[in-house]
């Protein structure tokens, strides 16, 4: 799923600036599911921020709402009447719902209360790993379903490279200490299935024109359009 | 081999193909314009040497490029081995390059992935990444070979490339690092040059299993080592740096000796134990001595371990 | 009747896929073929103009075998496909005339599926022109034997579907992939029965 991490009140407070009437809308899909930006969060930042305009005297009125999904008009049409009443938004949704909401109501503002950082997986409860880059042209399936894109850390079509050690990537900042060397992983599942000669192939250059690299993407089904 | 036969016909190239045991060295670029510290470092290694590497933002640190730093080296009398990185450039930049490297006399070329930018002094940067090390070898070997770019089209003249790569022996997996090696040399390597090496029964390991594939009558390997300068050097790569194996015995061995001359004295005989016994395993075609920031001691270490006068070749 | 609606199968197959169909077939042709077709016809127009056809006396391959919905808006890409899939050598859809379907827009939504079978076919390696949409009203009883006509034609010069197979049924496949949405045959129709269209 697309995760995202709220950002530092400090950011929030700045990107509200002096508004009276906030709006801060939740969304109950993705950012939901890695606990977020629902309508929990949402109701949760709402407090917040009363409390802190409170003590800054602000003034500011500040209330909650939350879209099935910000990212379809037809959802958004639901909460229009809030969004009307506010003079700005502040959307926890993923970049994908921040950015129509902030089309559909233009010129409303609407800002982001949310990082969003990755597609990723709960590896378990509370822990996302990033798993997929989103790179157009998915090649998992010679690399023993382990992506090579997004989970090595230098996107290597043929790794691992020299800095791997004990199975772990070389990259270790106090974030990001404990990264597994995708290449590692990838050798022994494949070993695991009997398919080490996968390993053998030289794979040759991605091609990054299909990855967000080549411009901004869009995708149509022709068979789907409306008649 | 005729002058015609040589990939390159680079120094190093036509020592290595006449079987003679080569010694390269290492040269990092200031991090400043001071081009007289590159000819400096030329100086102190000519002779001592038959090429020497020119390192490109080793971990990720900016200095001058290796391709302007190897054109001083070489018109200082130093044959250059370029160092080019994944991670700084992509695929246009790496073939604008290589051919801009190429025009001005440059033959080696070591191809590497690069160490990750957050280990350097620009960790917000993008890393390019663009192709991995080995999609840079077949490319860079393309364009000598075929006359080819990378995206088909052709060209009349190519460069003339002596390719380089890099393998470490002791990274993990460690079962994957011969074949990983055979990826290389079915990629067009022509050399490599390991990291550098402490831990020689571990190394002499590896090169059985190289041995075994038939890779060291492919491909010509270049033992590294590090002379360490103190027991402070020998204790920050054993437990710092991912990939480089330091035994314990030369670690006590450097805390044995006081610091200054004696420690250094110390560094320099096991640099010269470990060469002798390289000069000894069947496959080793020559050595690759990193002393970075000490290139000074690399004269000693080469008249000791036996090998001066370097070979002059045609 | 018009015919100018029953166009020639290369015209339909280039106007559905873009794709040039005037290829010979590349095996030869049995003359013993009877193509196994499966029609999936509307109850307001194609069904009753299949109707029409039998008490004309029109004449019409026997190899068809129909199956009624209340719209060809209800069939779905998985239907035309399982067919094929079952071993039926020729599909299509057969609805109202553009604009007058009794559900509005369903036979539209028929033809966008029966092009996307199309692609999906020749994805597979089938040829394309194995499924088809045919329009027609319930008056046109000769359009409907013309359509059935033209189509069994078509499947016989294209010989049997490559993924046929022997104790596989494609009608009744077609029928369980609709499940609800196919409507019972009507015994009174002469749609229904091989007797009146019979060649």
């Amino acid at each position: 799923m697309i995760t995202a991490e709220r950002k530092p009140l400090d950011e929030i407070l700045e990107l509200v600036g002096d508004k009276k009437k906030v709006l801060v809308a939740g969304c109950d899909t993705c950012v939901a599911i890695c606990l977020t930006g629902g309508e929990k969060e949402a109701e949760i930042l709402a407090s917040e921020l009363r409390i802190k305009a409170e003590q800054d005297g602000t003034g500011a009125e500040v209330e909650h709402t939350a879209a099935i999904r910000q990212c379809e008009w037809e959802y958004l049409d639901m909460i229009a009447d809030k969004v009307g009443e506010a003079d700005i938004v502040v959307s926890m949704a993923c970049g994908i719902g921040i950015q129509s909401m902030a089309e559909k109501f233009s010129p409303q503002l609407v800002v982001p209360a949310v990082n969003t950082n990755m597609l990723g997986m709960p590896q378990e409860h509370a822990l996302w790993l990033e798993r997929c880059g989103a790179c157009g042209e998915c090649v998992i399936g010679e690399t023993a379903g382990i992506c090579p894109v997004v989970r090595c850390s230098k996107s290597l079509m043929n790794g691992p490279c020299g800095g791997s050690h004990d199975g772990l990537c070389e990259v270790t900042t106090p974030e990001k200490e404990d990264i597994d060397c995708a290449w590692h992983l990838i050798w022994e599942r494949l070993k695991e299935q009997g398919r080490e000669e996968m390993m053998y192939i030289n794979r040759p250059p991605k091609n990054w024109s299909k990855s967000s690299s080549g411009g901004p993407r869009k995708m149509v089904r022709e068979e789907a359009k409306p008649v | 081999m005729t002058a015609t036969e040589y990939k390159a016909g680079s120094n190093l190239e036509k020592i290595l193909s006449e079987g003679k045991f080569a010694v390269t060295g290492e040269c990092g670029p200031p991090k400043s314009t001071d081009v007289t510290v590159i000819e400096e470092k030329a100086k102190i290694l000519n002779g001592y040497v038959d090429a020497v590497n020119i390192t490109d933002n080793q971990t990720a640190v900016v200095r001058v490029c290796s391709m302007a730093s190897a054109y001083t080296a070489q018109q200082n009398g130093l044959e250059s081995i370029m160092q080019m990185t994944c991670r700084d450039r992509n695929r246009l930049a790496m073939q604008a390059d290589i051919m801009g490297a190429s025009t001005l006399g440059i033959k080696n070329v070591l191809c590497l992935t690069g160490d990750h930018m957050s280990f350097g002094n620009h960790p917000e940067a993008k890393g390019v990444h663009d192709l991995d090390a080995i999609n840079l070898i077949k490319m860079y070997k393309d364009m000598r070979d075929e006359k080819k770019f990378q995206c088909g089209e052709e060209m009349p003249i190519g460069p003339g490339l002596f390719i380089g790569c890099a393998e470490n022996p002791f990274a993990d997996p460690f079962e994957f690092r011969a074949l990983r090696l055979k990826k290389k040399i079915e990629a067009g390597a022509d050399f490599i040059q390991t990291q550098c090496i402490f831990n020689v029964p571990k190394f002499k390991k590896w090169m059985e299993e190289v041995r075994a594939l038939g890779l060291h009558k492919e491909i010509k390997i270049l033992a590294g080592i590090t002379p360490l300068k103190g027991v402070g050097g020998a204790r920050y790569m054993q437990k710092f740096v991912p990939g480089i194996d330091v035994p314990q015995d030369i670690v006590d061995r450097m805390a044995a000796c006081e610091k200054g001359a004696p420690s250094q004295a110390e560094g320099k005989k096991i640099a010269v134990e470990m060469i002798k016994e390289f000069t000894e395993i069947e496959g080793v075609a020559g050595v690759h001595i990193m002393a970075i920031e000490w290139e000074i001691a690399v004269p000693d270490i080469v008249e000791a371990a036996g090998l001066m006068p370097r070979p002059a070749v045609a | 009747m018009a015919d100018a609606d029953v166009k020639t199968p290369v015209a339909e197959g280039d106007e559905a896929s873009g794709e040039a169909t005037d290829e010979a077939p590349k095996k030869p042709v049995d003359p013993n073929f009877e193509p196994e077709i499966i029609v999936f016809a509307c109850h307001y127009c194609a069904y009753a103009a299949a109707d029409l056809a039998g008490s004309m006396r029109l004449q019409y391959p026997s190899n068809i075998r129909m199956i009624k919905l209340p719209c060809t808006g209800k069939l779905e890409v998985i239907h035309l496909l399982r067919a094929i899939e079952a071993g039926a050598d020729g599909v299509y859809a057969a609805g109202c005339l553009e604009g007058e379907c009794h559900y509005l827009k369903g036979n539209l939504w028929a033809r966008k599926r029966v092009n996307h079978v199309k692609d999906l076919l020749t994805e597979v390696g089938i040829e394309p022109e194995r499924v088809e949409m045919y329009n027609m009203s319930s008056a046109e009883g000769a359009k409907f034997a013309a359509a059935a006509t033209e189509f069994t034609e078509r499947i016989k010069a294209l010989g049997p579907n490559p993924v046929k197979r022997p104790g596989v049924d494609a009608h009744v496949a077609a029928r369980d992939a609709l499940g609800d949405a196919a409507m019972p045959d009507d015994p009174a129709s002469s749609a229904a029965s091989e007797e009146g269209h019979a060649e």
